[in-house]
């Protein structure tokens, strides 16, 4: 894999050849087109761009796929968000007698991010990720993924990596972009397991019984922990970290456990001692719901996700391939069927795939067959385009955003058809 | 008990209630009180027992094409008993019809403010209670029947009652309907009271539907034509254990008797959020037991298209001087003072905000100052909690600017990125930009119910959002009595948050009653300088021994006696309506 070093000094010079070469407009369009179903849907869009110097433009919205393209590369923006549907064009949301301008629909939309584990990482803090905590991400998404589907039954889930240390969840089934605030927040609520502050030390507590989700998402976390926090992160290695643990439990299991641990250093023996210490409580014990050893897995690897985010219909995320300027790395789809293996340092940068352009990949070739079906179809501008990204790292995401297109478009058939059927039977 | 209701129409005339058809404006279409077939030329004749029976005086609603929607008059029709049974056969209605009848002034007043006082404490007693609980049903129960609401599922023969002392069944009935009407007018108004109307009315149909019995339960579903889907014996044995698991209340042989519903996920959006129900692609699987869940959404749904109709056909009201403040106050209510609304703007300097934090400012506020001067940051949540208050104790604009930037600037945020990132949303707060709305300093209710704090978060309350061991450390190094603190943790454990904060309130003021029922962290502050400056009359427990614990346990209907006296006094201004309410 070429790494090609970034430094942000570069960006403004990196942009342009972005924005007029490698930027996927035309699935850009495709996806907030929604097939056009409803009218005006990418029209009242709102856009915003961070511009040099975090000149921050809000309400931009264009009437079509061309004048996107060009404003883009006229502005140049460092970072682009995506906001709700509006009843009106966004660009004229001062004209509009005020209180008639309103964010109708918008996906419902996920935020986690690495930040809000500080209290639970030992490797890293703040902005910092790696390898290890990285793994906090891969069971945020196995179980928002598992339940957003099974639970709530939505279909079209675009995860995206955020560029930086964090990943993005859009989902986009009609459904979910209707949800009203009150559903958004209740859909948030239910996903949330960590709670409180700073100024709470436990923060999850489990009642009888266990609700099938929390179930679900145990499996997740169980498949994980051993070797990501007992291993991974020493949780049982240091005294501070073994003190952090061992607050979250009862004082009698506590002074047990401290006992035990004088003679016992392993940590993943001392991790089954606390297994075994808190199922022994609970087999003698007459209060239900003892389930302090699950508690702490959550406590340490559940998604901590952003409420705020999920529930505001205007509220803006940061878009699928825009670049995050301080890494330089593109907002990419993440592939689920191979969620395990993502790594987010190798997510290309935009330094490297604009050095690119100029060495041809060899994968390019092979693909070249499918590329001049598309040819037929497409403008020879939009052609050169398609050739451009494909010869850069950037390919293999752009190809998994248009297969989740292809998906959407395949079940917005299906119901179409479904619905003539039902006119047919009547 | 009735004797300050003139004080609450004190901005009204009452004789001006009455005017000749021409005065009107022909634009005034929607009229409550007003006779809009009054003869030309006649006069006043009202007085506080109603209108003199010569007169023809209506009250009433119009929409804009002239239909009456409502109406009341001075000349009281009897309902017959078909129209009776009919509207009342049930002690429990979806407000479907608005009423129809005719009214006295009298009665208008009194069904609004009684309906008020009980929506009042529906909102106290579900802050200090939790709503599944018998204390909360048993204290809602005798709000309920002091202020005559009908609670009864038989209604007694029409033609035996003749002995009965007080209203019938039917008349509290009536009651409960057109008070509910008349106060959807008050509260249609704006976004904030169509939402702490609504809140309230839900939280009284959760009770009133979860007391019926089962029979009537299905009777009320049937009368309103409520029908929902059921899952097949099969589907239900399929995913038994999942149901058994997803609710307290279903265990295997319940599973098995009792119906479930099986509805979209959106209509069912308390049980979701509190995950107390099974989701299955979409759907919730309701047990019949939650089935008031269901019923509550399509309460909710209907109410809320209501008074969106309503506030549609009531544009008039904003124009008539007559109608305005009596809405007005009656939508007021709620609030209690606007602490937005500053009379000693400027009077705080940042440097008394050190010293102010420790000794006048409530935990939440003083843990939010403490966390911005360690970290030199707080995130949004805590901005707007504390930036809010802070406008509330007086800070200008420019202070509050420079409040924030003097401290963002000493971590990690510069100069630069503090004007481009964080300005605007202080400037927010003061009403300079956006939709330039003025902002509000938050309640203890909307600190202790909305947006808890998580991962990195301060705000919130301390009371309700802090483990009770940290909170005894806290109070601990504030230098609390062990007395004090373990009185306070015992009002944390049965969830009197406000009551903790009032007491913690007395403990650092070296008081035993603060005299004053605590519903807001500026009231807090206020009420603090008033004491350090001596302003207050401090009132220790020997001096009204009147006042009972029970008063102090039910959370607030307490009003110092100061306030007390003054019912006697004309009001000239009737932003104190709210202590009235507060007082029983
Ligand atoms: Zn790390």
């Amino acid at each position: 894999m070429p790494t090609s070093d970034y430094d942000p000094a570069c960006l403004p010079d990196l942009l342009p050849l972005y924005y007029r070469r490698l930027f996927p407009y035309s699935q850009y369009y495709r996806w907030l087109s929604y097939g056009g179903v409803s009218k005006n849907y990418f029209q009242n869009r709102e856009f915003s761009f961070t511009l040099k110097d975090d000149i921050y433009v809000r309400y931009q919205s264009f009437s079509t796929q061309s004048e996107l393209e060009k404003e883009m590369q006229k502005m140049n923006p460092y970072k682009i968000d995506i906001g709700a549907v509006y009843s009106h064009r966004p660009s004229q949301h001062n004209t509009v007698k005020s209180g008639t301008f309103q964010a109708l629909e918008k996906e419902l939309v996920f935020d986690i991010d690495m930040t809000d584990y500080d209290d639970v990482r030992s490797c890293c803090s703040a902005a910092d990720i790696c390898s290890k905590c990285w793994t906090l991400m891969t069971i945020a998404i196995r179980i928002l993924d598992r339940a957003l589907r099974e639970d709530f039954g939505f279909q079209h889930l675009l995860w995206v990596y955020s560029g930086r240390r964090g990943v993005h969840c859009w989902v986009c089934d009609e459904a979910a972009r209707k949800l009203s605030v009150a559903a958004r927040s209740a859909v948030a609520e239910y996903l949330s397991l960590v709670k409180g502050g700073e100024e709470t030390v436990k923060k999850v507590v489990l009642s009888e019984p266990i609700h099938p989700f929390i179930s679900q998402s145990l499996i997740v976390v169980e498949h994980y922990f051993p070797q990501y926090a007992i291993v991974g992160q020493e949780l049982l290695g240091s005294k501070a970290s073994v003190d952090k643990v061992l607050s979250l439990l009862p004082e009698d299991i506590l002074y047990e456990l401290l006992n035990t641990y004088q003679t016992e250093k392993n940590p993943m023996k001392r991790w089954e001692q606390l297994r075994s210490a808190v199922h022994q409580k609970r087999a003698t014990s007459k209060k239900g719901a003892q389930y302090f050893d699950k508690e702490i897995m959550l406590q340490y690897c559940y998604p901590r996700l952003d409420v705020n985010v999920s529930k505001g219909v205007n509220h803006l995320l940061k878009s699928p391939f825009s670049v995050h300027p301080k890494t330089g790395r593109i907002s990419v789809p993440i592939d689920l069927k191979n969620l395990d293996k993502f790594d987010p340092f190798e997510v290309p940068t935009i330094s490297l795939i604009c050095e690119e352009l100029d060495k041809p990949l060899a994968a390019a070739e092979e693909e070249e067959e499918e590329v001049k079906d598309k040819e037929n179809e497409t403008e020879p501008g939009e052609r050169r385009k398609i050739r451009d990204y494909k010869q850069t790292s950037l390919a293999k995401y752009v190809k998994l955003f248009d297969q989740f297109l292809d998906a959407m478009a395949r079940s917005r058939k299906g119901e179409i058809l479904k619905k003539s059927d039902l006119q047919k039977e009547f | 008990m009735f004797q300050f209701i003139p004080k609450v129409f004190s901005g009204v005339q009452v004789r001006d209630l009455c005017r000749p058809l021409e005065f009107l404006h022909a634009k005034l279409v929607i009229h409550v009180f007003m006779d809009l077939t009054l003869r030309p030329g006649a006069q006043s004749c009202w007085n506080r027992k109603g209108p003199s029976p010569h007169c023809f005086h209506k009250a009433g609603m119009r929409d804009r094409t002239g239909k009456i929607i409502m109406q009341f008059s001075g000349r009281r029709k009897k309902v017959t008993l078909n129209q009776q049974h009919e509207l009342y056969g049930h002690c429990l209605q979806f407000y479907c019809q608005p009423p129809l009848e005719n009214i006295s002034l009298t009665e208008f007043e009194g069904f609004a403010i009684d309906r008020l006082k009980l929506l009042k404490a529906v909102e106290n007693l579900g802050v200090s209670y939790v709503k599944t609980t018998e204390q909360y049903k048993k204290k809602l129960h005798t709000e309920f029947s002091n202020l005559g609401f009908p609670h009864r599922e038989e209604v007694d023969d029409l033609n035996s009652n003749k002995n009965l002392v007080g209203p019938t069944e039917y008349e509290k009935r009536r009651k409960d309907h057109i008070s509910h009407f008349i106060l959807r007018l008050a509260y249609c108004q704006t976004e904030d009271l169509r939402r702490w109307f609504i809140q309230q009315e839900m939280d009284l149909f959760r009770y009133r539907f979860s007391m019926l019995q089962s029979k009537y339960k299905t009777e009320f579903l049937h009368k309103n034509n409520l029908k929902y889907d059921t899952i097949s014996a099969d589907e239900k044995s399929n995913l038994k254990d999942q149901l058994i698991n997803s609710s307290y209340a279903v265990s295997g042989t319940t599973v098995a008797e009792q119906d479930f519903y099986k509805v979209p996920f959106q209509d069912a959006l308390d049980l979701v959020r509190t995950r107390k129900v099974f989701l299955k692609g979409g759907y919730a699987y309701i047990p019949h037991q939650d089935i008031v869940t269901i019923v509550l959404n399509d309460f909710r749904t209907r109410l809320s298209k209501a008074l969106a109709l309503t506030a549609r056909s009531l544009p008039a009201v904003q124009s008539d001087e007559r109608l305005q403040p009596l809405l007005n106050h009656l939508s007021h209510a709620y609030v209690g003072q606007d602490y937005s609304i500053q009379k000693n703007i400027g009077k705080v300097s940042l440097e008394q905000i050190d010293p102010l934090s420790g000794k006048s400012f409530p935990l939440c506020m003083r843990q939010l100052h403490k966390a911005l001067r360690e970290n030199h940051h707080l995130r949004h949540g805590g901005r707007m909690q504390y930036g809010l208050f802070l406008k509330g104790i007086g800070l200008t604009l420019d202070q509050a600017l420079q409040f924030w930037r003097s401290e963002f600037i000493k971590g990690k945020v510069d100069a630069d990125k503090f004007d481009k990132a964080y300005a605007y949303s202080i400037r927010h707060m003061f009403g300079k930009e956006g939709k330039r709305t003025d902002y509000t300093p938050y309640s203890c209710m909307k600190v202790i119910l909305s947006n808890p704090p998580s991962q990195g978060d301060y705000h919130g309350c301390p009371f309700r959002h802090s483990d009770p061991e940290l909170l005894k450390q806290k109070l601990q190094s504030y230098k609390l009595a062990p007395g004090g603190i373990m009185q306070i943790l015992d009002l944390v454990k049965g969830m009197h948050y406000q009551l903790a904060c009032q007491k913690y309130f007395e403990l650092t003021h070296n008081i035993d009653d603060a005299g004053f029922s605590l519903n807001h962290p500026n009231q807090y502050f206020m009420e603090s300088q008033k004491l350090l400056s001596g302003g207050r009359e401090v009132k220790k427990e020997a001096e009204m021994p009147q006042r009972g614990q029970e008063n102090t346990a039910s959370n607030g209907p307490s009003v110092p006696p100061s306030r007390q006296h003054n019912t006697t006094q004309p009001l000239d201004d009737m932003g104190d309506l709210d202590s009235y309410f507060l007082d029983e």
